[in-house]
């Protein structure tokens, strides 16, 4: 629906804002009185001579803390952002001891580097808002408004301005552990920073588009054959995970709160402890139940029904089935739950005139029932399938992704998804590079699927609607 | 007379459906249930006089809590680890959902410049694996001293730190509540913060709870990060990690039925707080779900 021109609207609109915006700068220069102007090279100079002193002490400091941080440290790495370092680390063997001498640490160099571009970034903005501010100063005292005073700036902190206030937090914490982390993995996804490429012992270097040329690459060593295979289980799995609870999850919340069917809350609550006892103990437990040597095998054996035990693990068919059955253990009743809720949002007298009709059991489900959950939820089936892609938990307590096989690289095995070999390459084998580029091709699964399903959603969410 | 047979045959039919149904039920009520008595039971079966290990039946011939005090004997540590993972639920429970509530808040009340870039970032951000950028964390906590020996801490740090990224269930909720009740408020010269702490907050109570509840679950399962912010210090360990390695050992003699005795009581708290709350729990759940 007109995408391409969204896009290319959007990036009119970009330039024609950076367009205005110098614009502006020009005009606060040139019609500004030289308060003004000396503001452009000392921030806050205007804000702090009309009396505005939280605001010039602000921007006052952040110019000298910057100055001092680039001229310290940041300048340093931002530079060494281009080469991720060049002096190797060298065992010196002159004297009679010998002696390591460290040379540059690529990791530090990329790390900081980014911190450093992200300081300048948010410098130059900080410098426009002083910039603007000094304007606004000339504006009002033209038009002989009151001016905000430190005190008025205060107050606005916890009333008009209240959401920065309790933004600020969050914001720093995504910032520094969320965006910031995100940025250094995309980054290294271009470099060559494995186990032989390890800080501070050796450097590691920038090699463009290598890694993801070996992910597509099928041959003996490249990525290609065992990449698809899990990228190929992954979608699968995900798709029985989400649909089979779905549908088994509704079916048991009819059951269940079908008329005339008695103790509803004991059978919630029997089903609902797979949700409230930790996963790690149950699936633990149940992985052991179904062990060559655990309670299934022993029982089938003892009752004759086998002969010899049955490799649930190591038969990659066995395995798979078995993770989404158990997956449907665990992921029922929280379906059921949510089932129960909306079922009973169904207006009641709309099966009424249904049955008035003459429809049977099965006709009001397919006419009424289904299509009245689907529109519902839509939006958490697409949560739901995202979710299961990256289903750490459930995965790798049950099988940690084995049964491996010789076929694949990486120590992937058969019932490996994408998340669990990111896992596996990170730990195992310090293979940074690969790793992280199996990050960005599960985002980019996740960002593809959600896009094209949500424009198929019937129920895309008018969000003021609520209101 | 023919309306009767009717009647009565339709009165058959529900009671053949109702029959199947709770055939149904029961099934499944044992196959829920099954893995969980096997725990218990097999938590109480003795190392020394049976076996610790894989064996074939359920019931112990014989009941022992030798499982149970070598977990509190001083060559474990069980009980430090269970005090690890109850610190870091709570701190969780109480500042995810601090954080939580600031994000739900300002994007249900207030609309401003970069609203929308803020949601669709974070959507955004979203999407990549967590376990993506595990070794940056990581090296982000060594720098503060926060691993190994401050990795309890260090990992209440990196799970609030992003916690105000799951705002949805609770931002959902708050658009739930009538706008004009902060209005009327408004009108009568209260500013937002009050609005917020004395009108909004407590209507706010049932997402409030569902909120803390999830995230003081969520540190009992947290397998991944703990293990690797630990870095086999083992006092830094949480309950799934330490009990994790109990049953992948290849040596497990006795530490089968040990896991399972930790097992048994590390679910037992967490269930019953579940089991009390679940009212709110559903809520949330429904709730989340009808919003998206």
């Amino acid at each position: 629906m007109g995408k391409e021109n969204k896009l290319s609207a959007g990036i009119k609109n970009g330039f024609s804002n950076i367009g205005k915006n110098v614009k502006e700068i020009g005009v606060t220069f040139t019609e500004g009185d030289w308060i003004t102007k000396l503001s452009f090279l000392i921030m806050g100079l205007g804000q702090l001579i009309h009396k505005q002193f939280l605001r010039g002490i602000i921007f006052l400091a952040v110019e000298v803390l910057f100055i001092y941080y680039m001229v310290t440290f940041g300048a340093e790495y931002l530079v060494g952002l281009f080469t991720l370092g060049t002096v190797e680390t060298y065992v010196d063997k002159s004297g009679v001891v010998p002696v390591t001498i460290y040379g540059d640490n690529s990791f530090l160099i990329l790390l900081y580097g980014i911190i450093t571009v992200f300081a300048v970034i948010a410098f130059v903005y900080l410098w426009r808002v002083n910039v603007r501010q000094n304007r606004q100063i000339k504006i009002f005292l033209e038009e002989g408004k009151h001016l905000p005073t430190s005190k008025d700036d205060l107050h606005s902190l916890i009333n008009e301005n209240f959401y920065t206030t309790l933004l600020a937090l969050p914001n720093i914490g995504v910032f520094i552990f969320i965006i910031v982390p995100i940025i250094f993995m995309i980054c290294v996804a271009f470099t060559n920073f494995d186990a032989d490429h390890q800080p501070p012992g050796a450097l590691f270097s920038w090699t463009g588009l290598t890694n993801f040329k070996n992910l597509f690459s099928i041959g003996s060593a490249g990525f290609g054959s065992t990449f698809f295979t899990v990228l190929g289980w992954t979608l699968v799995w995900a798709f029985f995970a989400t649909f089979l609870n779905y549908f088994l999850g509704m079916g048991v919340a009819i059951l269940i709160n079908k008329k005339g069917i008695k103790f509803k809350k004991l059978w919630r609550t029997i089903l609902v402890m797979t949700i409230a006892i930790p996963q790690f103990v149950s699936l633990l437990y149940v992985y052991k139940m179904f062990a060559d040597d655990g309670l299934v095998n022993g029982y089938l054996l003892k009752w004759g029904l086998i002969d010899s035990y049955i490799p649930f693990w190591s038969n990659m068919t066995y395995a798979r089935i078995l993770i989404i059955l158990i997956n449907v253990w665990v992921g029922i009743p929280y379906m059921m739950l949510m089932a129960t809720g909306i079922l009973m949002n169904i207006p009641e007298d709309l099966y009424e005139s249904a049955r008035i009709d003459g429809a049977n059991g099965f006709q009001m489900f397919m006419k009424i029932t289904l299509p009245y959950m689907m529109f519902i939820t839509g939006p958490y089936l697409l949560t739901s399938y995202t979710g299961n892609l990256n289903n750490f938990n459930v995965i790798y307590l049950l099988t940690q992704g084995n049964p491996k096989s010789m076929n694949m690289v990486g120590g992937a095995g058969y019932t490996d998804l994408l998340i669990t070999w990111l896992y596996k390459l990170t730990i195992n084998d310090t293979n940074y590079r690969m790793a992280a580029v199996i990050g960005i091709m599960v985002f980019v699964v996740t960002a593809v699927i959600s896009l094209v399903v949500y424009r198929f959603l019937p129920s895309v969410k008018d969000e003021e609607g609520f209101q | 007379m023919a309306n009767t047979t009717k009647t009565r045959s339709r009165s058959m039919h529900a009671k053949v459906t109702n029959g199947i149904t709770y055939v149904v039920l029961i099934l499944m009520s044992i196959i829920w249930l099954f893995p969980f008595v096997g725990l218990v039971f097999q938590s109480f079966r003795s190392y020394a006089t049976e076996y610790g290990g894989m064996v074939s039946y359920i019931i112990p011939k014989e009941f022992s809590w030798d499982n149970y005090t070598y977990l509190f004997s001083e060559e474990c540590s069980f009980v430090k680890w269970y005090l690890n993972t109850l610190t870091i639920a709570f701190f969780v429970a109480v500042l995810n959902t601090f954080m939580i509530l600031c994000v739900a808040y300002s994007l249900s009340r207030s609309r401003f410049k970069g609203r929308n870039f803020l949601m669709q970032l974070w959507l955004i951000l979203g999407m990549f694996p967590g376990f993506l950028t595990m070794i940056c964390l990581y090296f982000l906590l060594k720098q503060i001293g926060l691993t190994q020996a401050g990795a309890i801490p260090g990992l209440i740090l990196v799970t609030v730190a992003s916690a105000g990224m799951q705002y949805y269930v609770s931002k959902g909720y708050l658009d739930t509540v009538p706008k004009a009740l902060d209005e009327s408020a408004r009108i009568d010269g209260a500013s937002n913060a009050r609005i917020a702490l004395t009108i909004i907050l407590p209507l706010a109570k049932p997402i409030i709870i569902y909120t803390a509840l999830t995230a003081f679950m969520a540190p009992w399962c947290d397998y991944v990060f703990a293990s690797y912010v630990a870095f086999g210090y083992s006092d830094s360990y949480n309950v799934a990690v330490a009990l994790q390695r109990w049953v992948w050992t290849n040596d497990y003699q006795g530490f089968f039925t040990r896991f399972c005795a930790g097992g048994v009581l590390v679910a037992i708290p967490v269930t019953i707080l579940f089991m009390c709350l679940q009212k709110y729990y559903v809520e949330g759940v429904t709730g989340g779900a009808v919003k998206g």
